[in-house]
């Protein structure tokens, strides 16, 4: 556990020592900024004209702001989860401290832990953003907090997923290039399965439930389905899993 | 401390270590020696546990790398060829980190972090980015990450790689000044550097032992004969060399006499003798008494470059060596 934790400080100093979390940080914040200005502009529209043609259907910022957006958050996450971890691995591979990492007395799967935890830690302060847009929700409106909270709950899952999915393909290679564009195609992949409209086929289904966005659905309107929970759960575990293997092949080739 | 028996690394299509066998004692400083691609970063990079062997054993302080790879690896400190270093980071936090990765904490970690700065001589370089650091001061970082957890065994793979002339004295020093208290393992294939910091050499050659003994030994073994070498002048400022060749030839226990170079008033011979028969006294009467100056008088200690060529060479395929001497 101490080593884990010890991976994982020095990896959210290499994060925060080089550009990369600030500018991550500024264009998620700045893209996500945007989307809550329309929606919260829309929002705005639809209860004006709802007040003046005196039409008394509810209103309701949970489902007419906070549902809409982070379903939103869930697919841009898919763009920037290759550039957090694109450099994990790759990096120490072409520096070659990947040989001080693995000739220290910790367990691959501590570093393997270790560095997937920045990764998450960092996404987290991605969300923390949205968060920011929210309070101002809260301070002029009521929303529900407990759906709020399962959703981002259901963020952090679903990029734990895919962040391991990328700390695995980041141990493939020393170029951060093929990492980074390796994750993004698989991430978009994961996402774009669930559009397939063959209702009867078997394999549709089949495709779709590999989708990462369609199980984020329940999270997002404040449902915590243990199914979709497992999935991601076994995604992690799976990345995870399969990132200390790759790690361990390592000592067996050059 | 180290034992390695029949450790073998094969990749796909190549073996880079065939079998090698040596032992380290404690305390011991020995140098790897072999030209590049030999495998000897190969067989560095199994005893750290960087890479598995594809058969054979290497046991390090009685911990089989395979079996207890935590074990082996608490018990070393490794520099690799390229010092491991993260640029975005300051010395004294990449050393923090260090040897927290190596299982020290609190009051002890601190202790170490000044300790092995200034036995690197890095102090003063203690809150600068590694990045921005020159090659030498990367060395010494890279050295004092090794030594942070104060390990028994200490693997060096090129330590005085890219330095300057004074730098790389400074590392050989710094090496000795450690051997005390740490057994030692560096791979160089720069010669004399082996001649001045290690007691042991073991070269190794296409992923073959090829030679393991102390430097005396192997210096005394690559040349059955003992030789010395002389540097004659004549009186008058001349000097005819074959004269003085076919004067010494004709001592007792001579087995031959070669004239190395001509110098401003002389001439500079190695005479070989048959193995056990001093004649250093009879070629100094010898001189004297045909009335020439005796300028010099050492023994010719063959350096071991002319062993390590002798002994790569020997490895060369017979076909090689016969294709090159039919060309003309």
């Amino acid at each position: 556990m101490r080593n884990i934790l010890v991976i994982c400080r020095k990896e959210l100093g290499s994060y925060f020592a080089s550009p990369i979390a600030y500018i991550l940080l500024t264009l998620f914040g700045v893209i996500f900024g945007y989307f809550f200005w329309v929606v919260l502009g829309s929002f705005l529209n639809y209860s004006m004209e709802a007040q003046m043609s005196g039409s008394s259907y509810p209103m309701n910022l949970n489902e007419q702001i906070i549902r809409p957006l982070l379903s939103n958050v869930a697919v841009i996450g898919l763009f920037f989860i290759p550039l957090i971890t694109m450099r994990l691995f790759a990096e120490e591979k072409r520096s070659g401290t990947i040989e001080l990492l693995a000739t220290s007395p910790i367990r691959d799967i501590e570093i393997v832990i270790g560095k997937w935890l920045a990764a998450v830690v960092l996404y987290a302060g991605l969300l923390l953003f949205t968060a920011i847009n929210f309070t101002f929700l809260f301070r002029y409106g009521h929303p529900d907090w407990k759906p709020l909270a399962i959703a981002y709950l259901g963020l952090l899952l679903q990029a734990g997923g895919l962040l391991a999915v990328g700390t695995f393909i980041s141990t493939l290679t020393k170029n951060q290039i093929i990492a980074g564009a390796v994750t993004f195609a698989v991430c978009l992949l994961l996402w774009i399965v669930g559009w397939v409209d063959y209702e009867t086929a078997a394999w549709a289904h089949v495709l779709s439930y590999f989708s990462v966005v369609n199980h984020f659905e329940s999270f997002a309107r404040g449902v915590l389905d243990s199914k979709d929970a497992i999935f991601y759960v076994t995604v992690i575990f799976t990345g995870l899993f399969f990132t200390a293997r790759s790690m361990e092949s390592l000592r067996w080739r050059s | 401390m180290i034992n390695v028996k029949d450790l073998t690394k094969r990749y796909a299509r190549t073996t880079a270590v065939d079998h090698i066998n040596f032992d380290v004692a404690k305390g011991q400083i020995v140098g790897f020696l072999g030209p590049n691609g030999a495998g000897k970063t190969t067989t560095m990079r199994m005893l750290t546990c960087f890479l598995s062997p594809s058969s054979g054993t290497a046991t390090v302080a009685g911990f089989d790398v395979l079996e207890q790879p935590l074990e082996v690896k608490r018990r070393i400190g490794y520099l690799p060829e390229t010092p491991p270093l993260y640029p975005e980071m300051e010395t004294a936090e990449y050393l923090r980190f260090v040897g927290q990765l190596k299982g020290l904490s609190g009051a002890e970690l601190e202790k170490r972090v000044d300790y092995s700065c200034e036995r690197c001589a890095i102090t003063d370089v203690k809150k600068k980015l590694l990045g921005k650091l020159s090659k030498g001061y990367r060395q010494r970082v890279g050295l004092a990450q090794a030594i942070i957890h104060n390990p028994d065994v200490l693997i060096l793979d090129e330590p005085t790689a890219g330095l300057d002339p004074k730098q790389i004295n400074e590392t050989r020093d710094l090496i000795k000044g450690l051997a005390g208290s740490h057994t030692i393992i560096l791979s160089t294939h720069i010669l004399p550097e082996v001649e001045q910091t290690c007691e042991q050499v073991i070269i190794i050659n296409k992923g073959k032992v090829v030679a393991t003994d102390s430097v005396r030994n192997l210096q005394a073994r690559a040349r059955g004969a003992e030789s010395v070498v002389l540097e004659v002048a004549g009186r008058n400022g001349k000097l005819e060399p074959s004269a003085v060749q076919t004067k010494l030839q004709g001592l007792g226990g001579v087995s031959r006499v070669l004239c190395k170079q001509q110098v401003d008033s002389g001439a500079v011979f190695e005479v070989e003798s048959e193995k056990g028969s001093l004649v250093r006294g009879d070629l100094a009467r010898a001189v004297v008494e045909s009335g020439w100056d005796l300028n010099e008088l050492r023994p010719a200690a063959m350096s071991l470059e002319e062993i390590f060529l002798q002994l790569t060479k020997s490895e060369m395929p017979a076909e090689k060596a016969q294709a090159q001497g039919a060309q003309p």
